[in-house]
């Protein structure tokens, strides 16, 4: 296929994407501070176009530059979910950094930089183009981390993500150069044809190592220790980019190597991503327990929130792909619509981030308090509310395979993280009121109330989301 | 209705209240009467609704009636509504107390009145929609989903451990209903579907059934409650508000129950015979030992706590005798419980609104200035005895007649928990009504209300009507009763026989 059939066929996203980048780059240095309106109005544009056209393809699976990206219906599922991330996190954080004078074109710009990564590595299909897509994505992330550059807190979070990230990299350099070395090929098919019916032991190895430095990324337990700190240091409107559109970055690609990768190796790996999974549900539960700072809290929800998407991928089958995507969906909305709330919470132009400040919320601003208690419902996974739905579908593919233990400490792992969520429902109703909020932007509302409302409706029409994230999981199988 | 039937019209109707309530705006004492008046007539029209289903409903068959059914989510799920003999009953009790609740709250309630009247609507149509239900995910919907209402409702209008009492009312059902969650899903991957009419003539292996039946167990036995994880009631009822208790009570409660019927005893038959003995012995454990820590309490509304955690030791009890009598005496039991705890509810709130105190010890004598009162407290409490001409003693009877059936033992343990429940109650009564009056606070206390006489009369009515006229409550489940047992005996020979052919 010719070069630019293949760019503006298969690759038409990351095209926009890095020819917008390049000129809101431009722009930006012309126009100095005073860009940053024009620039941020424009990457969401920008964006948007991007995802309109993913939406929009239809194109059958195909492989592009001779196999180092894949262009199938997993990577436009995710692709479209961190496009979501990324368009959203621009919009909740343009109020914020204006509040805080830091209303620099850079940041937009970081944000597609990263979000191009993002989207390189969902396509990866051989360790290189991963390795690519992985460290342009995390360069922006760490950046980003200390965009607040007056801030102690924010410079030490980049500073703490950047070197374990960097010792992440390497790992995943060292795992990618083992499975180079003993399989003779990076591209993941070549892999998955050399240990189709065993590994040598040098595999194996490289498959830990590199799942190790995607636990890193993903923030799973036992790899999680920079998340509390990178999500409490970093300024708001950048954690919930990590929590939402990174996350369904690492996750996709997670899921792409071991399922197309290393399927002939499963009882193997499916041993690491059932210890990921525990270990994570189980610190995100308990380590969340005694947390103050709500978007501490948010961190360790999100490690136990991923321990339980794996859970879907440990299944290791269509139905379990299929429960992680459906999960990612819900926890993207989920996410964003709580960091959305959590940026609503300014005391007289002072952004304050303790659970207590919620206190009574629900006699002082009755709707922000009605919706963030629906969220926490929702991450709690009660019915009827989305995040029941998204957990229904990991542990009916889990159950299905047979791991009945993983699933019955999912649910017990669960039930102890249903006491923090249920602690933030009991400050803002049971409480007596703290100091009202000032009124919230308009955007910031419109995510709140948008959000809950899909997850409120989810259960009257899920068939958008459950007939994607089943064609997602169709390609890979 | 749009494509929908009956069924999801009675389980919905509360949710067009809510969207009434959400519209209106204000704290004055206009929009306020506006507010509760709004939400008597939804509740009202629930039950006007539920009735006319009830006249549709054909009390000879055993099959689901008024059958609903949608494409849903897919792959096995359905939205299936329906109703059977077992469900019926606990339809009608619904739509028929929710009135009562919201009248209770009505001057008790000053606070937050909007959201408290949304809490109980929304509370509503779950609590249906568990009855109606005929998709067991459908039903897990609505029977976690009742959890949040529940939680705000002890958490925002309760007592003063509210927080305490609440977190533990929803932690401890959920971890029940987690693990039938997992349970439901391991069901699924067996049958490949989740349709209740379908699972009902699975069968499941026997290994698998033993577990599932331990799943569904750990979720029912929370939600009766049985002894030992019977503590989180007494703490959500002592600080519920009144009508929170009475719903509690009523309704919450019986869904365990019904669980039970529904699920643990047609699909699971195997194991259900087998762990008979293990209810036995905790239904036994919960009747003497709870009567005897009822015995003790200080706190009226701890004391009818305990004394339902009794209660429902005879509903267990009677179900897993599977005989006729037994089964059908704690279906009654069920229904009889309903009315009568949620009757004892609202004669503790009646004391507790003019006194602000449940300590049994600042009553006395209030016969002298409460002779109606007196009289109501006096009729719930012997219908909580048993005392026959009231509905408690059918439910106890039967229940009781088809234990000594069973095994003689578990009965005689039982029945010597009915002499015991005399003595808490009736020790009860005579601390709180009988005595002199002589604290200084009781002098100036009222006689009941007009409103109040107004919520007691029907309860005080069918409490002796279905007392004396068993038959009504008793022929509606009949035929589902008689189903079961036919069923679950056939299914029994044939796994002997399988034994003995091998």
């Amino acid at each position: 296929m010719p070069f630019f059939v293949q760019l503006a066929h298969h690759f038409l996203p990351e095209t926009i994407l890095a020819v917008g980048v390049m000129a809101l780059i431009l722009i930006g240095a012309f126009r100095g501070e005073r860009g940053f309106g024009l620039v941020d109005e424009m990457a969401v544009g920008i964006l948007g176009i991007a995802l309109v056209a993913i939406v929009l393809s239809s194109t059958p699976d195909t492989s592009i530059f001779d196999g180092a990206y894949i262009d199938d219906g997993f990577s436009r599922f995710m692709k479209a979910l961190t496009l979501i991330g990324a368009i959203v996190s621009i919009l909740l954080s343009v109020d914020w950094l204006q509040r805080n004078g830091l209303e620099k074109f850079e940041y937009p710009v970081l944000i597609m930089l990263s979000t191009l990564g993002m989207l390189l590595l969902i396509s990866a299909d051989n360790l290189i183009a991963l390795y690519l897509g992985l460290e342009l994505m995390s360069l922006a992330l760490y950046v980003m981390a200390a965009f607040a550059r007056d801030d102690g807190r924010s410079s030490e979070a980049g500073l703490k993500y950047f070197v374990l990230g960097a010792l992440s990299s390497g790992m995943m350099l060292y795992g990618a150069s083992l499975l180079y070395g003993f399989s003779g090929t990076v591209s993941f098919a070549g892999i998955a044809a050399v240990v189709s019916t065993s590994a040598p032991i040098g595999v194996i190895f490289g498959l830990v190592f590199v799942l190790a430095a995607l636990a890193f990324k993903m923030s799973a337990a036992p790899f999680h220790m920079w998340t509390p700190d990178v999500y409490q240091g970093a300024p708001t409107p950048v954690t919930a980019f990590f929590a939402s559109a990174a996350k369904m970055a690492a996750v996709a690609i997670t899921v792409r190597i071991v399922i197309t990768a290393f399927p002939g190796v499963k009882d193997q790996w499916r041993q690491i991503i059932i210890f990921i999974a525990i270990a994570s549900m189980l610190l995100g539960s308990f380590a969340a327990i005694g947390q103050e700072n709500i978007k501490r809290l948010m961190a360790y929800s999100s490690i136990g929130h991923m321990g339980f998407a794996l859970i879907g991928l440990a299944a290791g089958d269509e139905a379990g792909v299929r429960g992680v995507a459906i999960y990612l969906t819900i926890y993207l909305i989920m996410t964003l619509g709580t960091f959305a709330a959590i940026l609503a919470m300014r005391v007289e132009g002072r952004y304050v981030e303790n659970v207590s400040d919620l206190a009574g919320l629900s006699r002082t601003n009755s709707w922000m308090a009605f919706f963030l208690a629906m969220l926490m419902f929702s991450l709690a996974g009660v019915p009827p509310l989305a995040g029941f739905f998204a957990k229904y579908y990991v542990l009916l593919a889990a159950v299905d395979a047979g791991l009945f233990g993983l699933a019955v400490i999912g649910v017990l792992a669960s039930a102890v993280a249903a006491y923090y969520y249920l602690r933030v429902v009991k400050v803002m109703y049971f409480d007596e009121p703290a100091p009202a909020f000032d009124r919230a932007p308009m955007a910031l509302r419109a995510v709140l109330g948008a959000s809950t409302l899909a997850l409120l409706g989810f259960w009257v029409y899920p068939s958008p989301v459950m007939d994607a994230a089943a064609a997602a999981a169709k390609s890979l199988f | 209705m749009f494509g929908f039937g009956i069924l999801s019209g009675v389980t919905f109707l509360p949710l067009v209240g809510v969207a009434f309530l959400l519209t209106q705006k204000g704290d004055d004492e206009a929009s306020l009467r506006n507010i509760r008046w709004a939400t008597l007539a939804t509740t009202l029209a629930t039950f006007a609704l539920s009735l006319v289903i009830w006249s549709g409903f054909d009390t000879t068959s055993s099959a689901f009636q008024f059958v609903e059914e949608k494409n849903w989510l897919g792959s096995g799920l359905v939205y299936k509504m329906g109703v059977d003999g077992f469900s019926m009953p606990f339809v009608l009790l619904t739509t028929f107390l929710m009135p009562f609740a919201i009248l209770a709250s009505w001057d008790s309630i000053q606070k937050r009145v909007k959201e408290y009247m949304i809490a109980f609507l929304v509370l509503e149509t779950l609590m249906i929609g568990v009855f109606c239900a005929l998709d067991i995910v459908l039903f897990y919907l609505f029977f976690e989903g009742g959890l949040i209402p529940m939680f705000l409702i002890i958490g925002i209008w309760g007592g003063k451990r509210r927080v305490y009492a609440s977190f533990k009312f929803f932690l401890y059902t959920l971890v029940g209903s987690l693990l039938m969650l997992v349970a439901i899903l391991a069901m699924y991957g067996k049958a490949g579907t989740t349709d209740i009419t379908v699972l009902l003539h699975t069968d499941f292996p026997k290994e698998m059934q033993t577990w599932l039946w331990l799943a569904f167990f750990a979720s029912f036995a929370v939600k009766m409650p049985m002894w030992p994880v019977h503590t989180w009631l007494p703490d959500a009822h002592v600080e519920a508000p009144t009508a929170g208790s009475v719903i509690l009570a009523a309704i919450l409660l019986k869904m365990g129950g019904y669980g039970f019927i529904r699920f643990s005893l047609p699909m699971f038959p195997d194991a259900s015979t087998n762990f008979a003995p293990l209810i036995y012995a905790l239904s036994v454990i919960a009747i003497v030992y709870t009567s005897l820590v009822a015995l003790v309490q200080e706190d009226i509304k701890k004391l009818i706590a305990y004394s339902s955690v009794a209660h429902m030791g005879f509903v267990t009890m009677g179900l897993f005798t599977l005989n006729a009598q037994g089964m059908q005496g704690a279906i009654f039991q069920m229904i009889s419980h309903g009315l009568v705890s949620g009757a004892l509810f609202l004669c503790v709130g009646v004391i507790y609104d003019r006194m602000h105190t449940r300590e049994i010890s600042a009553y006395g004598g209030l016969v002298n200035r409460m002779p109606i009162y007196a009289f109501v407290f006096m009729l719930f409490t012997m219908a909580n005895v048993g005392l026959p001409g009231t509905t408690g003693f059918i439910g106890e009877f039967l229940s009781l007649t088809g234990a000594f059936q069973a095994n003689s033992w578990v009965a005689l343990i039982a029945t010597s928990g009915v002499v015991l429940s005399a003595a808490y109650a009736l020790y009860l009564y005579r601390r709180v009504i009988f005595g002199v009056l002589d604290k200084a606070s009781l002098k100036n206390i009222t006689d009941l209300t007009p409103r109040e006489i107004a919520i007691f009369t029907p309860l005080v009515l069918l409490t002796i009507y279905y007392g004396v006229q068993p038959q009504a409550i008793l022929s509606a489940t009949q035929a589902s009763v008689d189903n079961l047992i036919q069923t679950h005996t056939a299914l029994l020979d044939a796994i002997k026989l399988a034994a003995a052919g091998q």
